[in-house]
């Protein structure tokens, strides 16, 4: 695609898309970036408890300036807050939770999700890269739930939905739902399942885009 | 009468010697326990195998060691951050090896060793890469990888207050890998902020149990990699 794209949502408008499905009473990790906007959307009157993988349940916004602690910080080493009731634990509890299946969901971005959920969000693979891998491994293999916030397209208009990932895999057949700018996929028996539309955009618009096969879920009218 | 208190950071690293394997507690600047590593430069050891998430940033604490070409080979998760120059320099040229493990992997490979466990079981990195040519196992119809425990020759940490047994709690996510690195070392050398009278601390809060400790040594005003970095600081 080479015309600037304008239809659908914005990063913030993902983001808060997602957070309408997180239920109320739930443990989710954020991932860097978009993930990380969703903490503010998630509807009033819902209570969810957020886990950093450093150590923490219970995190809370960033502090205000000058207030921060160097000790207190996220995955993404940036400082945060704890919440009234958060607790602190070392590496190894702390991936207990993740790879014991005890975090309910997990929101991350990807570079590439393909059609039956296999998920690359770590590496291209470029030969002079330095990998680096972090808890995305252990995220996907053993949080309950997998939901990717992702640009539909890369920045030069190559499909990020696709039939199989060329990227390194993080894990296979791990993802559950994507947030794009344009649509609401599901990972379903036919591949990329359309749940829901961005204002304006159609069936059809959203197929130019997906290199996978994208059908219509079942009993969806097409907006 | 026990007493592990030694009087500098000098002292508690003396004996590392050349090809230690060397766990380092911190996750980014939090947990980092700087003075050590800077007294493990001044110190001289060399081809060291280091254990840390990451591979420090800017050119103080670990950072500095890795620049200073004391480091042979790293293993940890996530060698590239933000103002992370250093690894990826002496990676490219060849002169430092990387073991890259999933941060959970390796946060259990060294819970194991200290455990006494030489390996296990875990479904993180079945199917790609990173699964490499490990032994795979299925159990209950899902695939698993085997990996194995991790121990070191010491172990260099941070914790908030300790007293002489080697009792230690921590401050906030500065926590994170020390507890289990302190359980998977020969010797754990510990930096705490303050020292406290063995009944100070309260027995249900003791993070690690003075068993797994062997070395403490007060610093009580730590410096703050981020400033230093934020500085443009390069040690030594």
């Amino acid at each position: 695609m080479t015309s600037t794209q304008t239809l659908g949502w914005t990063r913030e408008q993902m983001a808060q898309r997602a957070a309408l499905d997180i239920a109320d009473g739930s443990y989710v990790n954020l991932g860097i970036g978009i993930p990380e906007l969703v903490a503010k959307y998630v509807p009033e009157g819902r209570e969810v408890i957020y886990h950093t993988e450093n150590g923490l349940l219970g995190m809370g916004p960033a502090p205000e300036p000058g207030t921060g602690d160097p000790e207190l910080i996220n995955a993404g080493k940036k400082q945060v807050t704890s919440i009234q009731g958060a607790a602190f634990f070392h590496h190894a509890d702390s991936f207990v939770m993740i790879r014991g299946g005890h975090i309910d969901l997990c929101v991350l971005g990807a570079m590439q999700v393909a059609q039956n959920g296999d998920l690359a969000n770590w590496s291209t693979g470029a030969p002079d890269a330095i990998p680096a891998v972090g808890g995305a491994m252990d995220l996907v293999a053993g949080v309950k739930t997998i939901y990717v916030i992702t640009q539909h397209t890369t920045k030069t208009g190559d499909p990020k939905l696709v039939e199989s990932c060329t990227y390194p895999l993080t894990g296979p057949g791990v993802v559950d739902r994507i947030y794009t700018d344009l649509a609401v996929i599901n990972i379903g028996p036919e591949g990329f399942h359309l749940m829901e539309l961005a204002p304006g955009v159609t069936f059809e618009y959203v197929q130019e885009r997906t290199a996978g096969n994208l059908v219509l879920e079942t009993g969806l009218v097409p907006s | 009468m026990i007493d592990k208190r030694v009087g500098s950071v000098a002292e508690a690293v003396a004996d590392i010697p050349d090809g230690a394997t060397v766990m380092i507690g911190g996750f980014g600047e939090a947990g980092s326990p700087i003075e050590l590593i800077h007294a493990l430069i001044d110190q001289g050891a060399t081809g060291l195998t280091v254990v840390n998430n990451n591979t420090g940033s800017g050119e103080v604490g670990l950072a500095a060691l890795i620049k200073a070409e004391r480091v042979s080979r790293m293993i940890c998760s996530f060698p590239r951050t933000a103002n992370s120059t250093v690894f990826p320099e002496l990676y490219r040229a060849g002169k430092t090896e990387l073991e890259l493990v999933p941060q959970g992997t390796l946060a259990e490979r060294i819970r194991a060793g200290g455990a006494g466990v030489p390996a296990f079981y875990t479904a993180t990195s079945v199917g790609t890469p990173l699964q490499g040519d490990k032994e795979v196992r299925s159990f209950g119809g899902r695939e698993y990888v085997m990996e194995y425990g991790l121990t070191a020759d010491y172990a260099l940490i941070k914790c908030e207050r300790a007293d002489r047994y080697g009792n230690l709690v921590y401050n906030k996510t500065a926590r994170n890998f020390s507890p289990v690195m302190a359980t998977a070392a020969t010797t754990t050398i510990v930096q705490t902020r303050r020292i406290v009278e063995p009944g100070e601390l309260d027995p249900e809060a003791v993070i690690t149990p003075s068993i797994f400790v062997h070395r403490i040594v007060t610093v009580p005003d730590p410096l703050v990699e981020s400033e230093l970095v934020a500085a443009g600081a390069t040690y030594p």
